[in-house]
């Protein structure tokens, strides 16, 4: 129970052991890029079967000649019939190296676990620097690597869940004419990712933050040749740019005030500040900024579901299991930071709960199945900031963990049903949108498999017992009950609201989104598989569960979303090894959790806890009997019948306009005061207008001059000047 | 290394060397020129080969400086002192400290590359072209290297000339009024400078006729105040501002970027911008450290560089010329640089630095780009382009990482050097900093979208489909390659070019604080402990 405190690398215990190879997780996959880069660049150089124009992409009876490439690229197959599919020339190879880079890495990862867990209780982080990266006056930023228990966390579940995600899409994107480069990217996101959390120093996760973002806008624009799916990647690129914004500024105020940027730095750092202070909640605002930005909450959530547009694995692995949750590793990391100011943390509780909510009340009305995901996640994640805002540090990396299994799996999940529905759509030339749920109905009959895995993921996210996401989300709602009372942010106000108002109101918003969560789910898998087929009679014949490389990943990663909340048992469980995840944890956040509990580890009576849980519990069952109810698939008609919403479901279809108002308040009146106030009024109008009539003269001048230098003895210039030149120099040196 | 250099007294002839080869290459090719009038194909073959060899030898020949550069010594390096025109009391005296250093080495190895960027393009009068570029070289070599007064206004002088006709004669539609406005704003600010040059000469002679030397005229405004002090600074700052340029003198540059040839924009936007961001750091801010620093005069500069952060972004935003938008995201990128300059901390000075030779290596390489793809579809115009990633893979990887380095993703150089300037900054200036770092967002926006329209989209135009096939030849592959080594080898290790000017960086930084805690400045002890400390 102490704060990472300054130490050095030698004599820490794990430097005699495999951590010193730690190194290789993200390189790894770095040079996974690089191969596959390479790959895709040669192959490009030579026209022909690589290069997407020639060679269009699926053949229509080839059971394995198509992707699911035009399945997610809405209309993307319009020229599917030419052409026949090859797979890309250098595939077999790529599929090697794509997944297995990830695999190693994963394997070194475990092997520095293992070693992490015998030596026992290990009290300050192992810390490797590799070089000095930006030495410059008394600024001092080393590329180092931070081995501590968050950070083994987060590497096991980016290189495991990594590994799976890259072995399904072997299979999802067998004969996408860009299949190097997709790996390539894939790849190089995880090195990002993996620098991301294993950085030493807030400049170097800000590198992996960038770079993740940077990842993440390629991927999201992969078909580019779709006008969306690029403005998609650049819309994610810049509305992320903003919050980094937020981050830099908030790195400015650390190295202006506490002279470092290292996380032992700043973290000793922060037991120096003034409880509530004006510096302490500066900053932790600005990082939080930073959060709301990458991890898609109010106000900068828009970029999020746009994303979607890139293939179905990248929207589980970057934009529900790991990237998308670097926000709340970043204030999981500055714990002891956001204890000094308890107005920034019920920030991020509000507008987490806030976010919680709203997006659930989106995704009760999406029809694309990857968009109801995208909201869900836009609310989860927004239940893993009520988590970390209320101190419940180890509550919210426990969802995060959770999520990323039952998540990766519903995604994954959706990308085998789209790959079916885009198998059917394809072996019969109709060109019907393979993501909407009006189109599917009835797929348990064609893909049990998938079906029963999906159904474990619903039943985990809803918060049923004894799924993961039951645990991990009642540990975040018992926490933020607890501290109503006797915490530092019960006896501190926001915006003049008692604290314990606040947290009240807190809770109630986490279980009105539970309730939400449990409707908009059950009726994702009502409508998808369940009741009768909508895809139409040509096409059942063809549908079916996809191969078994892209079904392996999912039953892994069914087995985690059942048995995931093993890793935390709550206290008032009946038996089991309790809390391994909190006391895991703890040598990193237990201090940020315990300032604001007030030193005293944060405790709810047996009675109130079984309370709160039969709440919780109550609330999902009730939410999927409302769906169970209400909803009938019997009466829905495929999307190209059906008839327009309107009034509040028509609002809920469009977001709530969130988009239009953006572009309207901010997109547009940039580029029109840009154009005519600053170019057209200041720069062409006023500047150069000053000297009106000066540019009448220049034109004429010009014009003489033109008529001067087109004598075409150009010659005659360069000697003159050279003579002159070499005249003036020499003239003079040599007397 | 150092030994071998030593050996052939590397230190004593080499910046005199450097300065006269691209002269004599200058003679060479008009003599291979005018002997060569017949077949304009082959004049152009041997033109562009022997222009290449000059400047391959002009950049083997200085890499040696890397070595032979003590970058800690207070005193100047590879210094030469001769005798020019003695009843002026102009002096031929070249040196170089580790901040010059950079931007010679940036030159030298530079040009070659900007020839081979010009390789097919030019094909008129191309001995007469190759000849002035060189001259250009020796000019603008002659500016970082100058250490009298006199020396460096020839210099500058040199240097614009051949500028004027290299865009006036191989420049683009609107060439004629490009070059004149180029020449013309140019000119109106080093008159003044030449004005406060003859001044500060006069009286550093002390009554014994003018003494131009550099040292002489720094110890001079370190130990007494000038008279005209203010007006003396505002010369220098203005023909520097000019050149950088700062808002609101920076209308010249979109103009003559978009009219220049390639070597043209290249040359201009990586060299001849940072003679105004160099002329700031070496002159306008050491000899008035007092006036500078003034709390007034300091706000003004810092609101023009923060200014021009992000008014160059947002007007870049709305550019539908692709060459245009590059000039004006130059104006926001070299704000940076005059913020970093003017927040005076050592981590905002060595900031500057880095964003001054990553600049020139970022907007070097999109305007070589530019070039590339102007070659092959006459247009710069973003919305005539789309979707060509498909047909030309290669150009569209390189595009993407130079706009990426351009936009200052970290692991590239210019992350770095904005990063440096603003966390340098930040405790000084906490919200001229706050303003300058909204341009990550607009950098992002103005960029991606560029880029997405160019090599993203549908590929629809037929004749960006005709590209297919056309992809960056193995002349072009080659003279990219080394500026995106350069991107990301500065991205990731940014040490040994820091290491090279943190003394020189942190030598003005503490001489130029020294001087402004004693405004009087008349013989302290403070100012004189400076004027050593600086010389």
């Amino acid at each position: 129970m102490q704060l990472p405190t300054e130490h050095a690398t030698t004599g820490h215990p794990l430097a005699d052991t495999i951590a010193r190879l730690a190194w290789l997780i993200p390189v790894l996959p770095l040079l996974g890029f690089l191969l596959n880069g390479f790959l895709s660049l040669r192959a490009a150089g030579t026209p022909g079967p690589a290069d997407p124009s020639a060679s269009g992409h699926g053949h229509g009876h080839d059971d394995h000649g198509h992707g699911a490439h035009g399945a997610d690229a809405h209309g993307h197959d319009a020229h599917d019939d030419h052409g026949h599919a090859k797979r890309h020339p250098a595939a077999g190879l790529v599929s090697l190296i794509g997944p297995g880079v990830l695999a190693l890495s994963f394997v070194v990862a475990l092997l520095v676990f293992n070693a992490m867990r015998s030596v026992g209780e290990m009290h300050a982080p192992y810390v490797l620097t590799l070089f000095e990266w930006m030495p410059t006056g008394s600024l001092s930023i080393d590329v180092a690597f931070q081995l501590d228990q968050l950070s083994m966390v987060m590497i096991l579940i980016i290189t495991g869940i990594g590994t799976l995600i890259h072995i399904f899409s072997v299979g999802y994107m067998q004969d996408d004419p860009g299949y190097p480069r997709y790996f390539a990217y894939l790849n190089l996101f995880v090195f990002f990712m993996l620098l991301l959390v294993m950085g030493a120093n807030y400049p170097l996760m800000f590198v992996g933050w960038e770079g993740v973002g940077l990842c993440s806008y390629l991927l999201i624009g992969f078909w580019f040749s779709e006008k969306a799916n690029a403005d998609a990647g650049k819309k994610a690129f810049i509305v992320n740019r903003i919050g980094d914004f937020g981050f830099l500024v908030a790195m400015f105020l650390m190295f202006a005030n506490f002279g470092t940027l290292s996380y032992t730095g700043v973290g000793a750092a922060a037991n120096d500040l003034v409880m509530g202070g004006a510096l302490a909640t500066t900053i932790c605002l600005f990082l939080f900024l930073g959060a709301t930005g990458k991890s898609a909450q109010i106000p900068l959530f828009v970029w999020l579901p746009d994303a979607m547009a890139g293939p179905t694995p990248v929207s589980a692995l970057i934009h529900a299991a790991t990237m998308v949750t670097a926000g709340v590793y970043l204030i999981a990391r500055s714990a002891t930071l956001f204890a000094m100011a308890p107005a920034a943390q019920l920030t991020v509780a509000v507008v987490g709960a806030l976010t919680a909510v709203f997006a659930a009340t989106i995704g009760l009305k999406q029809w694309d199945i990857k968009k109801v995901l995208a909201y869900s996640t836009v609310s989860q994640l927004g239940y893993m900031f009520v988590g970390v805002g209320v101190g419940a540090y180890t509550a919210g990396v426990f969802h995060l963990m959770t999520h990323a299994f039952f998540k990766a799996l519903l995604f994954l999940g959706s990308g085998s049903v789209i790959y079916a529905m885009h198998q059917a759509y394809h072996a019969t030339h109709n060109h019907e949108d393979a993501q909407d749920m009006r189109n599917m109905g009835g797929l348990k009959k064609y893909m049990p498999i998938t079906s029963a895995l999906m159904w474990i993921a619903t039943l985990a996210i809803a918060g049923i017992p004894p799924f993961s996401g039951f645990f991990s989300k009642d540990e975040i709602l018992a926490s933020v009950f607890a501290r109503t009372h006797g915490s530092t942010l019960a006896d501190a106000t926001w915006l003049g609201i008692p604290g314990s108002v606040v947290l009240y109101g807190v809770y109630a918003l986490g279980l009105a989104a539970a309730l939400m969560t449990a409707v908009y789910m059950t009726r994702m898998m009502i409508y998808t598989f369940h009741g009768p087929n909508r895809s139409g009679s040509a096409e059942q014949p063809h549908l079916k569960e996809a191969p078994m490389i892209m079904t392996a990943p999912l039953i892994v990663l069914g087995v985690l979303s059942a048995l995931g909340g093993l890793v935390n048992l709550p206290l008032v469980f009946p038996f089991g090894p309790k809390e391994i995840l909190h006391h895991w944890l703890e040598p990193v956040v237990g201090q940020g959790t315990l300032l604001v509990t007030h030193g005293e580890a944060a405790h709810l009576s047996h009675s109130t806890e079984y309370v709160l849980i039969g709440t919780a519990v109550a609330i999902a069952v009730i939410g999927i009997a409302i769906a169970y109810t209400r909803l009938k698939p019997e009466a829905l008609v495929p999307a190209k019948d059906a008839v327009p919403e309107t009034g509040i479901e028509k609002t809920l279809l469009n977001k709530w306009y969130v988009d239009e108002g953006y572009d309207k308040a901010v997109v547009q009146p940039t580029l029109g005061v840009s154009r005519t106030l600053l170019w057209k009024g200041i720069d062409t109008g006023l500047i150069d207008g000053l000297m009106v009539n000066g540019t009448a003269l220049l034109a004429r001048f010009a014009g003489w001059m033109g008529s001067q230098l087109q004598s075409g003895r150009v010659g005659t210039y360069a000697w003159v000047l050279l003579i002159g030149v070499l005249g003036v120099l020499s003239a003079f040196s040599f007397r | 290394m150092t030994q071998f250099l030593d050996g052939m007294a590397y230190n004593s002839w080499i910046l005199p060397a450097l300065l006269g080869l691209p002269l004599i290459g200058a003679l060479l090719l008009l003599v291979q020129g005018s002997s060569n009038k017949g077949d304009a194909d082959a004049a152009m073959r041997s033109a562009r080969s022997l222009a290449l060899w000059i400047f391959l030898a002009e950049a083997v020949l200085s890499i040696g400086l890397w070595w032979s550069v003590d970058v800690s010594s207070p005193d100047w390096q590879a210094y030469v002192d001769a005798a020019w025109i003695p009843q002026w009391g102009v002096r031929f005296t070249l040196g170089l400290d580790g901040i010059s250093l950079m931007l010679v080495l940036l030159t030298t190895l530079l040009m070659p590359l900007a020839v081979l960027g010009s390789w097919t393009s030019i094909r008129e009068k191309t001995s007469s072209y190759y000849a002035l570029l060189l001259v250009l070289t020796t000019g603008m070599l002659g500016v970082f290297m100058a250490l009298d007064l006199a020396l460096f206004y020839v210099m500058w002088e040199v240097m614009l000339v051949p500028m004027y006709l290299i865009i006036g004669i191989w420049g683009g539609q609107r060439r004629l009024y490009a070059s004149l406005k180029f020449f013309l704003y140019t000119m109106v600010g080093s008159l003044l400078m030449l004005v406060a040059i003859i001044f500060l000469g006069l009286m550093a002679g002390q009554g014994q006729g003018p003494n131009f030397s550099y040292d002489a005229v720094l110890q001079m405004t370190r130990t007494a105040a000038v008279p005209g002090g203010f007006w003396l600074f505002v010369a220098f700052a203005l023909a520097f501002a000019v050149k950088v340029p700062m808002f609101p003198f920076h209308t010249w540059l979109p103009d003559a970027h978009v009219e220049a040839p390639t070597a043209g924009s290249v040359i201009l936007a990586a060299i001849m911008l940072k003679m105004g961001t160099f002329g700031f750091v070496r002159f306008a801010v050491p000899l008035f450290p007092d006036i500078a620093m003034h709390p007034t005069v300091r706000m003004v500069m810092l609101s023009l560089a923060v200014i021009g952060i992000v008014y160059g972004a947002l007007v870049a935003l709305v550019q539908p010329d692709f060459k245009k938008l590059v000039a004006y995201s130059s104006v926001s990128h070299l704000g940076f640089v005059m913020l970093g300059i003017f927040a005076m901390t050592v981590e905002s000075m060595q900031g500057a630095l880095v964003v001054t030779i990553s600049h020139g290596i970022s907007t070097g390489a999109l305007f070589l780009l530019i070039g590339m793809i102007y070659e092959r579809r006459h247009t710069r115009q973003i919305e005539d382009f789309g979707g060509i990633a498909k047909v030309m893979p290669i150009f569209a990887v390189c595009l993407t990482i130079v706009a990426l380095s351009s936009i200052g993703v970290p692991g590239t150089n210019g992350f770095v050097g904005e990063f440096l300037v603003l966390i340098g900054s930040f405790p000084t200036q906490p919200y001229f900093t706050l303003i300058a770092a909204t341009s990550v967002i607009f950098a992002a926006a103005y960029l991606l979208w560029a880029v997405q329209r160019i090599i993203y989209n549908p590929l629809v135009k037929p004749e960006n489909e005709a590209l297919k096939g056309m992809d960056l030849n193995w002349r072009e592959i080659g003279l990219l390659t080394p500026l995106l080594i350069a991107i990301v080898w500065l991205g990731v290790y940014p040490k040994p070019l820091l290491n090279k000017t943190e003394a020189a960086a942190t030598r003005m930084v503490r001489s130029v604080e020294a001087a402004r805690t004693s405004p009087t400045l008349i013989n302290t002890r403070a100012a004189s402990a400076a004027a050593q400390q600086v010389r």
